[in-house]
């Protein structure tokens, strides 16, 4: 028999009976600064273009070149896009982490490393694949400095031969890649093809994962919550936008400034219709969107955690003078500067509570990217009619990943500019009182500097004011004002983005979730179920303040978990505040709390829930 | 019978747009009685009045402080906004940014601009926005009772008799270095020169500093002060004699050859500096920065228009804005096509 023959042979021994298709996850150790991000990108998005499903996760350092980054694709046939707990296939590019890589494995799983690291001691129940990376990287250019770059390409020519990716797949992801510059199109696909061939020649396929053609990605985009947030804003009509760069919130502002170049450009003038400006510090960043917010333009800022803090004093006069700002809070993990290149949901007491004083604001809390667009222009809507500042709470995880989504619908909705009193207006009513509730909904009439009208002017102040804006000190000046602002906030309640429920008739057990854990949530819903036979209703929260659907929903549950991606459990603090007045209410409320810093992931949540079910039905039997 | 004939009431003065200085006026102050801030409000109210500036068109704005209560006490038919502590430039940037057809003003005091609000005034002159930026200079924090600020000078002493012995900021110099295209100093007790001043600011495209010295009269106002009445007038030595002429007064002043000098704003309007004992030229940075350091060295008081350039590039023109308030665009121009959508969506298959 010739090699080749007993090569295939084997390959199909090992294959055929025990074949994972479409479902498992890749992880890639490598080094920052290594170019591995092009690579990453081209194997996701070749399993992407074979039509299944992906979702891909870089857990990455605070650090610009030299410390250990990890990127992990899911292919996932159930179209399941949580990050997936287990690692199944390792690629160990990273003498520093190798090691430990190589032992947090699953016992079945497999590893391409670097030849030299001699990986295959560690574990006698892996599969090893080793590559000669440095070896092979010689071929392929004379550059040194370039060798680095393309081992990177070399191990997906090596993965994606082992894994049965399609080779015309890679090649369009590459061009895709790199766009339009030729020559790097040439030398990376040189050693992509150059890791397949070495793949085929010298590695014997030893496990069972492989990818096959589907349709599930027909017409889908990959795209991160930051790009979709952006998208948002400009379909939403931004006009100014100032901010301070901080990870991982400035991927957000760069995005948009690219995308205000291509389509916000004034085809007639060349002039732009907005203006972008990065700002000294966050407390510029916030101060001019509410300067620019308070002369009428749709005005932005996007920071994280750190920002937010700074921000607070100006939140607080954007809250009590009412002025529209938008402020974008792409969460990371604190306190201080905690881990600033990992994600959390830790920011959401703080932010809705942001400011001294009696202070609350609309929080919108995007699970998708899809989600990401459509608040990123509803978050102006807000904000104009409540005439107050607006947070949308991203975090790290959604808004630096990459999802799958339907391309997004074409806005139909037109915006809201909320109330305000134009010179024509003010002819016909004489005056305006700046901070009366003529309408009993709270919300004031408000005019633009600039407006043509003797009775256009008023004075806008951080310190006490009385309903036609003039400074004061009375007792009930003050407690008339903060009731009306109370007042103003109950009506935004209606407003704001509702809860979405989904049903399951006769389950006793409900979630609570919001943002980025809903993907986990969906999947640990469908785990609980087949393997528990546990059904679990599901509300997913929009937007703070919280809605009566919350009320109902805990009434028609016997436990409700909520899960979220902090310590301290801030959510479901606002939600037994919110039951207090229901007796027996706040009692159905646990929590299930991530807060490593990585993604919250599917297995977490259902194992945990089916500990504190027993504990719960532990505790039924004993009474 | 002889009949009295009933003289006309007399006739208000009004500017070229038909406003009278009452509609320039704002509310009663409430600062203290002879505040040197007070004197500056007028000066305000005369500048915008002469001008014949539409109140409507005009934003005012402030930090917190004496000087930041004062946008309340003139253009009373203007919009104001009295904001958070040291960062009235930001609000000021955002409004201009959001309606570049509005007069922006902010006051700020020297406690707002030179400590808490150091970061935000440095930014905004190396943006050069169409600002005028004036500093209501007293050398303490008068709402918080007379404790010293930033620009104190070395060696002056509080009422109670506590030293300064920190070196002061001088914050024509910070401008001048830092981008400001018209900086100047000028006395509160000095309304001719103030006015003519103001009115060069406000017919100036960039950011204008005007550091006006403006005694506190109940914490600042007593011998072994550097900011008080007395000291000021004692001291005060004018760089040259500032006259304005409006570009829409086309008035020809002749001049002895070499005696004065001429700078044209962007807007048609002219400053005339008449020369006093000194040969400056304020268009010379270079001399500026080392005439504003040999004025320290020496303790002078020297007012006048330091320095100017009345053609750089302001951030409206660098970020190459339409003509309209960006906050009046209509829908249509704000939000792009569905082809635009679609293109995008199309690049992240």
């Amino acid at each position: 028999m010739s090699t080749e023959a007993l090569v295939r042979e084997k390959r199909e021994r090992h294959i055929q009976p025990e074949a994972i298709v479409n479902d498992f996850s890749i992880q890639v150790a490598t080094i920052n600064g290594s170019g591995s991000q092009s690579s990453n990108n081209v194997l996701m998005r070749s399993i992407f273009r074979m039509g299944v499903p992906v979702s891909g996760k870089n857990l990455f350092p605070s650090n610009i070149a030299g410390l250990p980054t990890w990127f992990t694709i899911r292919a996932s046939k159930q179209g399941y896009i949580a990050r997936r707990k287990e690692v199944d296939f390792l690629v160990a590019m990273n003498p520093q982490t190798a090691r430990e890589d190589v032992e947090s494995l699953r016992p079945g799983a497999a590893v391409v490393y670097e030849q030299s690291l001699k990986l295959d001691g560690l574990r006698k129940d892996l599969v090893f694949y080793p590559v000669p990376f440095a070896e092979l990287a010689k071929q392929v250019t004379e550059e040194v400095k370039l060798r680095k770059l393309l081992a990177n390409m070399i191990y997906v020519g090596v993965v994606g031969q082992l894994l049965s990716i399609d080779k015309e797949e890679i090649k369009k992801s590459v061009v895709k890649q790199f766009q339009s510059k030729a020559k790097a199109i040439a030398l990376n696909q040189k050693a992509i093809d150059l890791g397949f061939e070495y793949a085929e020649q010298s590695l014997t396929k030893a496990d069972p994962l492989r990818v096959e053609h589907m349709d599930k990605t027909q017409g889908k985009v990959l795209i991160d919550g930051n790009a979709a947030g952006a998208l948002g804003a400009m379909f939403g009509g931004v006009t100014v936008v100032t901010w301070y760069p901080i990870t991982p919130s400035s991927s957000l502002c760069e995005q948009l400034i690219e995308y205000m170049k291509a389509y916000r450009v004034d085809k007639e003038t060349g002039k732009a219709t907005y203006a972008i400006v990065q700002a000294e510090d966050e407390l510029a960043a916030i101060g001019m969107a509410l300067g620019a917010g308070w002369a009428g333009a749709r005005s932005m800022t996007s920071t994280s955690g750190p920002g937010i803090s700074l921000m607070s004093e100006f939140v607080g006069l954007g809250y009590y003078a009412e002025i529209p700002a938008v402020i974008w809070n792409i969460q990371r993990v604190g306190p201080s500067t905690g881990l600033p290149t990992r994600t959390s949901q830790g920011d959401i007491l703080f932010t809705y509570l942001l400011s001294h004083g009696d202070t609350k604001h609309l929080c919108l809390l995007p699970a998708s990217v899809d989600e990401c667009f459509e608040f990123g222009m509803e978050a102006f809507n807000l904000a104009e009619r409540f005439q107050t500042p607006v947070f949308v709470l991203s975090d790290l995880d959604l808004g630096m990943n990459y999802w799958m989504a339907d391309p997004f619908p074409y806005p139909q909705k037109p915006f809201d500019r909320g109330k305000v009193l134009t010179a024509e207006d003010l002819e016909k009513l004489g005056s305006f009182a700046r901070y009366r509730d003529v309408d009993g909904d709270g919300i004031p009439y408000r005019t633009l500097p600039g407006t043509e009208h003797p009775a256009a002017a008023y004075f806008t102040r951080g310190s006490g004011h009385s309903e036609n804006a003039e400074y004061t000190e009375r007792p009930d000046d003050y407690q008339n004002n903060m009731d009306r602002l109370a007042r103003k906030f109950e009506t935004a309640r209606k407003h704001v983005p509702q809860p979405v429920l989904e049903e399951e008739p006769d389950a006793e057990v409900g979630i609570i979730a919001f943002g980025s854990s809903h993907w986990a949530v969906t999947e640990a819903r469908d785990q609980l179920k087949l393997e528990k036979n546990l059904k679990v209703r599901y509300l997913r929260l929009r937007a703070l303040p919280l809605t009566e659907t919350l009320h109902s929903f805990v009434r028609s549950c016997q436990r409700v978990y909520v899960v979220e991606q902090n310590r301290d459990a801030q959510m479901a603090q606002l939600i037994r505040l919110e039951l207090s007045q229901q007796p027996g209410q706040q009692d159905k409320i646990r929590s299930v709390l991530h807060y490593d810093g990585l993604p919250i992931d599917a297995r977490s949540v259902a194992d945990e829930i089916v500990a504190l079910e027993k504990k719960a039905s532990r505790k039924t039997e004993e009474s | 019978m002889a009949t009295v004939k009933e003289s006309p009431p007399p006739q208000k003065k009004v500017n070229r747009i038909g406003l009278t200085v009452a509609d320039y006026k704002g509310k009663p102050s409430t600062l203290c009685d002879g505040c040197g801030h007070d004197a500056i409000s007028s000066q305000l109210t005369k500048a915008f009045f002469e001008l014949g500036i539409q109140p409507y068109q005009v934003a005012k704005l402030s930090g917190i402080g004496c000087s930041s209560k004062t946008p309340a006490y003139f253009l009373g038919k203007s919009h104001g906004f009295n904001g958070v502590h040291g960062r009235m430039p930001s609000l000021a940037a955002g409004t201009v940014l959001a309606n570049r057809t509005l007069r922006v003003v902010g006051v700020s005091g020297d406690g707002d601009t030179a400590s808490i609000g150091i970061g935000q005034f440095v930014h905004l002159l190396r943006r050069n926005l169409p600002i005028v930026y004036i500093v209501e200079n007293n050398g303490v924090y008068g709402l918080t009772k007379g404790q010293f600020s930033a620009t104190s000078d070395l060696g002056s002493k509080l009422k109670t008799g506590v030293v300064n012995e920190l070196p002061p900021i001088d914050l024509c110099t910070l401008a001048v270095e830092l981008g400001a295209t018209y900086v100047a100093r000028s006395f509160a007790g000095d309304p001719k020169q103030l006015v003519a001043l103001l009115e060069g600011a406000l017919s100036h495209k960039g950011t204008s500093v005007l550091d006006i010295i403006s005694p506190c009269v109940t914490f600042n106002n007593h011998p072994g002060s550097t900011k008080s009445y007395t000291w000021g007038k004692e001291h005060e030595e004018m760089l040259h004699e500032v006259g304005f002429v409006p570009y829409f007064e086309q008035i020809n002043v002749d001049y002895e050859e070499g005696s004065a000098l001429e700078v044209a704003l962007h807007d048609g309007s002219r400053i005339v500096l008449k020369k006093l004992e000194r040969d400056y030229d304020p268009t010379d940075r270079t001399c500026a920065l080392s005439l504003l350091r040999e004025a320290s060295e020496k303790g002078q008081f020297l007012t006048g228009l330091v320095y100017v350039d009345p053609e750089r590039e302001n951030f409206l023109e660098l970020l190459d804005l339409v003509e309209e308030p960006l906050a009046l665009l209509p829908m249509e121009r704000l939000r792009p096509p569905q082809e635009a959508l679609d293109e995008v969506m199309e690049s992240l298959k």
